[in-house]
């Protein structure tokens, strides 16, 4: 059931969801980027239900186009086929699709704006995170710990081969790369616990890379932070 | 073909019996008996079989492999395969379909194709393409027998570094990868430039570039795209090798490497690398589907087009493959739109298909089942790629099921079900025999529903999370229906291949004789026996000959050049732009030289795996003799008299000549070559500009000494330059002694500056194992080192051959070759001169 719900654009999951019991421990949602649980994934899911209707219909053309091709033979205006589908027709969509792709990447790019900083340092095969605790920074393993509502930026890096680090509901991946640090713009919309992983092949532990990320409501930061990790040090 | 004005109206020549030239043409050009004329083969028909016989065997392992990885990922915890394994078969599985299957089927294709569709009888290099077959196989061994010793490489078809290097992954998997392929890709530079110099110089009489079938257009801009795409992948591969043997760190951050240049260089390569393979996929459906639907194309020179813009436009959007590694957002827009807009080409002549098929009446023969199935997936990979162009859904998609999903949406879709069309479409032409019924079309259906039924609902299993390359997920148990569906429907599309495969073989063995020309094509491969007779053409098509009804006429010897009443393997060649008739060219005949060359590069090869590196000296010098032994077999030791082409028409043979086949070669090559270079000049611009670890510490050499030390490499260089070109006047004038002193002063010279290189890589060079600085230095020398090395060689070839009499007055022998590599060499060697000192200047 909940695989099929997964399926479905997330305003009408989100309805449906209130009928299903959640009643799982640990992850909810697991790592589907089509249950989003932040604006970034929303608008990228979005962006994905419309490519997805558009590329439909394109293929039902070229479906609808072929069928009707088994008939007698027709007089054809070449230039019709090549500059006015093949040439025009496409550069029209593809452009539409460009637009969209690049209005949805400005919205989501990291910007200049006071958000939370948090660190996530790869390594074979784990994570260490640095969260700003009330008194410092505070790291943690395998877990990182955000405010809801509230846009953080995660600095990716890494100690030894290239990992990357993907949160789907929360936001698309960034590579983890020896030398340098990465920033991706993330933001969750309620308290919770969700699912990250390792999404850039690293050898024999790949699979089991995987990291949580708990959600506190934006008025309990830090403090809940403190409380989750137990003290300002783990 | 009535408008070819440029080219002067040729006669036909008297009709012969065609019984009598075919036995004279076929004790010529046929192989030698029995396996040792195997061996020995160097035909166009036979090697381009060869080559899709054992890609097909390649296909079949690389299946197994994938039928493995999905009964792994069946269940969430399968037990099947421990997690190293696992590594090692995924990585294999990619890169034996890359590199082993799709390359060597359309450089088999196109070897075994294009002489035919252009009315000539072989390619024009034809022991090179045996050297190719045998590079490809010795290399494609040495990467099964590593599969079953259980050392496989394990980190990806792609190789990333640092994972790659030697510190993450010790032992010899990922030596073998890197050599392997590297060994492979030696077959592919050499497919690049035959079917290069073929296409442009080998055309029949009056066959324009404008005017040549739609295949030869796509296999031109496939070869071009090899020889632009392949070098940085080699030169990538060299470089990391380099890195793990000798630790010069040019990917290792800490000292002034980047891990990111091995994907650029990985991807300049990678992408083109779609491309070329699509090209020749789509080259068969230009040529099948107007023939299936008893039509013409639509859109013939807005396909051609189409080519020229895919050929330029692939070669900007590699990053696309790289929009996870932090990118400036500038960039990744730019690549963006350009990864958008390489539909546009395609799209062209998706449509133009569509529109011949509108314009003619499809018959829904099997291969027309093929081509459809080609539609269907293609449209559908085609589109998903251009979802995964928009930056904000690849950071979601990226290394997900998503792309597993569309990456063979694309490649099944855009070159195997293509392929597949081909077969069934030229099997009466290779075998002259006729399909058994029934049988295709079901392994078509059943390979079609196995396919959509594996890959389709992995879009779904990628957005769902899953990423690519784990072996288990047991916190994901949402993800078990979907991988089981896909195990179940992957061994549907097994059998359905395994099926395809019978109906091969069995309309080999037992198919009835076929119809002379079953589909009523038009092109030149039907005006020919069935099967192809050794030399193709009796006589080679004049204008108005270019058709599949000059069969008979052809061969009865009314057109060019018939019979091989002299004894020896001869063509015709033209110029490039409009086939206008220029000489005629002698081939070599069967020989094992190209066997031995290749075993004596593996064996290069083998002893770098071993890590003897002392022992790979007396393996390259034994390359340096059979290359030396394989120049010698093109050497002609007098004049020859023109040859009667048509009536009216003499031509002189290639030796007498200056643009040969080999001149034209020799530039496809130095293009090649120069890419190479050219993507070193990017590394070292990249990594000194991008990467984290500079600048450099200052160098502890770069005195005065050292900079009189490079000029003077250069000085002895550029003599070389004017050495070789006092020679050739010397030769013109007839000053057959002077022409030898010319070589041999460019031979002293030339070893004057290997001379200089090698005092200077001793004693001037910084540790290149320091920073990335020096290694990159070493590798500018070592560059430079080799190139004097081998115009050295060029210069004692020349001086040998005017101590023997073959340089003459109307015979330039070796000279032109060797003028163009000199060049070359003083060139490249000038830039890298130019960068060391800036380097020493800059710090």
């Amino acid at each position: 059931m909940r695989v099929l719900l997964d399926v479905l654009p997330h305003p009408i999951k989100r309805f449906a969801l209130l009928t299903v019991p959640l009643g799982l421990a640990g992850c909810e949602g697991g790592l589907s980027a089509l249950a989003p649980a932040g604006p970034v994934a929303a608008d990228i899911a979005w962006l994905w239900w419309a490519m997805l209707a558009g590329a439909t219909l394109l293929t039902l053309l070229v479906v609808v186009l072929l069928v009707l091709a088994f008939g007698p033979p027709r007089a054809v205006s070449d230039r019709r086929w090549t500059h006015g589908l093949g040439l025009w027709f496409s550069l029209g969509i593809l452009t539409s699709v460009l637009i969209a792709g690049l209005w949805v990447g400005e919205r989501i790019l990291p910007r200049d704006d006071g958000a939370v900083e948090v660190e996530a340092h790869a390594y074979q095969w784990g994570w260490r995170f640095t969260q700003p605790g009330a008194d410092g920074p505070v790291e943690t393993d395998g877990v990182l710990h955000i405010p809801a509502n509230r846009p953080v930026d995660v600095l990716v890096t890494t100690e030894d081969v290239i990992h990357a680090f993907w949160v789907p509901r929360l936001a698309g991946k960034i590579d983890a790369i020896p030398g340098r640090i990465n920033r991706l713009r993330l933001q969750a919309d309620v308290p919770g616990t969700l699912s990250g992983t390792c999404a850039e092949f690293c050898g024999i532990g790949h699979a089991g890379m995987r990291f949580e990320v708990i959600v506190h409501a934006d008025e309990d930061w830090p403090d809940a932070l403190a409380a989750a990790t137990g003290g300002a040090d783990e | 073909m009535s408008e070819a004005k440029f080219v002067p109206e040729i006669a036909p020549n008297p009709p012969q019996r065609a019984l009598a030239l075919h036995r004279q043409l076929d004790r010529v050009w046929a192989n030698g008996p029995g396996l040792w004329g195997q061996i020995t083969a160097v035909n166009h028909t036979t090697l381009g079989l060869r080559f899709m016989g054992t890609a097909l065997i390649f296909f079949a392992i690389g299946g197994i492999l994938a039928m493995l990885i999905r009964a792994q990922l069946a269940t969430p915890q399968g037990a099947f395969l421990d997690t190293d394994l696992y590594n090692q078969f995924f990585t294999m599985h990619g890169s034996i379909m890359m590199f082993l299957f799709a390359i060597p089927m359309l450089e088999g294709l196109a070897i075994y194709m294009l002489p035919k569709i252009l009315g000539t009888r072989d390619m024009a290099f034809p022991r090179l393409t045996a050297l190719g077959y045998w590079c490809y196989l010795f290399g494609g061994l040495i990467l099964l027998i590593a599969l079953f010793a259980g050392v496989a490489p394990r980190d990806g078809w792609f190789m990333y570094t640092p994972l790659s290097s030697a510190t993450y992954s010790p032992g010899i998997n990922a030596d073998v990868w890197l050599l392997g392929i590297t060994f492979v890709e030696i077959s592919a530079i050499c497919a690049a430039v035959e079917i290069t110099v073929t296409i442009l110089r080998q055309r029949a009489p009056g066959m324009k570039l404008t005017q040549m079938p739609l295949l030869a257009w796509y296999m031109l801009g496939t070869s071009a795209m090899m020889l632009v795409g392949f070098p940085p992948l080699i030169l990538g591969s060299i470089l990391l090798e380099v890195e793990r043997a000798f630790d010069w760190p040019f990917f290792d951050v800490a000292r002034g490497g980047d891990p990111l240049l091995w994907q650029h260089l990985f991807w300049l390569f990678g992408h083109p690398e779609v491309y070329i393979i699509f090209l020749p996929a789509a080259g068969v459906l230009s040529t099948i589907i107007p023939v299936l639907c008893r039509t013409t194309i639509v859109g013939y020179g807005a396909i051609v087009a189409a080519i020229v813009a895919l050929v330029f436009l692939s070669f900007g959007l590699w990053v696309h493959h790289m929009f996870t590694v932090g990118i400036p957002h500038m960039a990744l827009a730019f690549f963006s739109a350009a990864s958008v807009l390489v539909a546009v080409p395609t799209a062209v002549q998706v449509f133009a298909w569509i529109g011949t098929m509108w314009k003619g009446q499809p018959q829904l023969r099997l291969p027309m089942l093929h081509v459809l199935g080609f539609f269907l997936t293609f449209v559908m990979g085609g589109l998903t790629g251009v979802m995964l162009a928009i930056v904000p859904f690849n950071w979601q998609a990226h290394d997900t099921a998503f792309v597993t999903a569309h990456l063979h949406y694309v490649l099944i879709g855009g070159f195997v079900f293509p392929m597949m069309a081909a077969a069934t479409y030229w099997m009466p032409q290779i075998t002259g025999r006729a399909p058994i019924k029934g049988l295709g079309a079901a392994a078509f259906w059943v390979i079609l529903i196995g396919f959509h039924g594996t890959f389709f609902i992995m879009h779904l299993t990628g957005l769902m999370g899953m990423p690519r390359r784990i072996d288990v997920y047991p916190a994901n148990p949402e993800w078990t229906w979907l991988n089981l569906t896909s195990s179940i429907f992957g061994f549907v599309m097994t059998i359905g291949f395994a099926l395809f495969a019978l109906d091969l073989i069995l309309q080999a063995l037992m198919g009835r004789r076929t119809a002379r020309n079953p589909w009523r094509a038009p092109t030149l491969e039907w005006a020919m026996l069935l099967p192809t007779p050794s030399y193709t053409f009796a006589s080679l098509p004049l204008p108005q000959q270019q058709d599949a009804q000059a069969r008979l006429t052809l061969a009865r010897g009314e057109g060019a050049l018939p019979g091989a009443a002299r004894g020896v393997r001869e063509l015709l060649v033209t110029d490039a732009g409009t086939a206008r008739p220029d000489h005629v060219a002698v081939l070599p005949g069967n020989s094992a030289l190209p066997l031995g060359l290749a075993a004596a590069i593996g064996l290069f090869v083998l002893m770098m795996l071993a890590g003897l590196y002392w022992l790979t000296l007396p393996a390259l010098a034994l390359v340096a003799a059979l290359v030396w032994r394989w120049g010698r077999g093109m050497a002609f030791t007098r004049d020859h008299a023109p040859v009667t082409v048509a009536p009216g028409l003499d031509l002189p043979v290639q030796c007498h000549t200056p643009m040969t086949l080999s001149h034209t070669g020799a530039v496809c090559l130095l293009v090649a070559n120069g890419t190479l270079f050219a993507s070193l000049l990017f590394g070292v611009g990249f990594l000194s500009v991008v990467a984290p670890g500079w600048p450099a510490p200052p160098p502890g050499h770069g005195g005065v000494a050292e900079a009189w030390m490079i000029g003077a490499t250069l000085v002895a260089l550029v003599f070389g330059a004017f050495a070789v070109r006092l020679a050739d006047r010397a030769r013109r004038s007839g000053a057959g002694m002077l022409a030898g002193a010319g070589a041999g002063a460019g031979f002293v010279s030339n070893l004057v500056a290997l001379a200089l290189i090698a005092w200077l890589a001793g004693t001037a060079l910084d540790d290149p194992t320091g920073h990335a600085r020096d290694a990159l230095r070493g590798v500018l020398a070592g560059y430079v080192g080799l190139h004097a090395f081998i115009v050295t060689g060029f210069a004692a070839f020349a001086f040998d051959q005017a101590r023997r009499g073959e340089i003459a007055p109307s015979r330039p022998g070796s000279l032109p070759g060797w003028r163009l590599w000199q060049d070359y060499t003083a060139a490249t060697a000038l830039i890298a001169a130019a960068i060391v000192l800036w380097q020493g200047g800059a710090a």
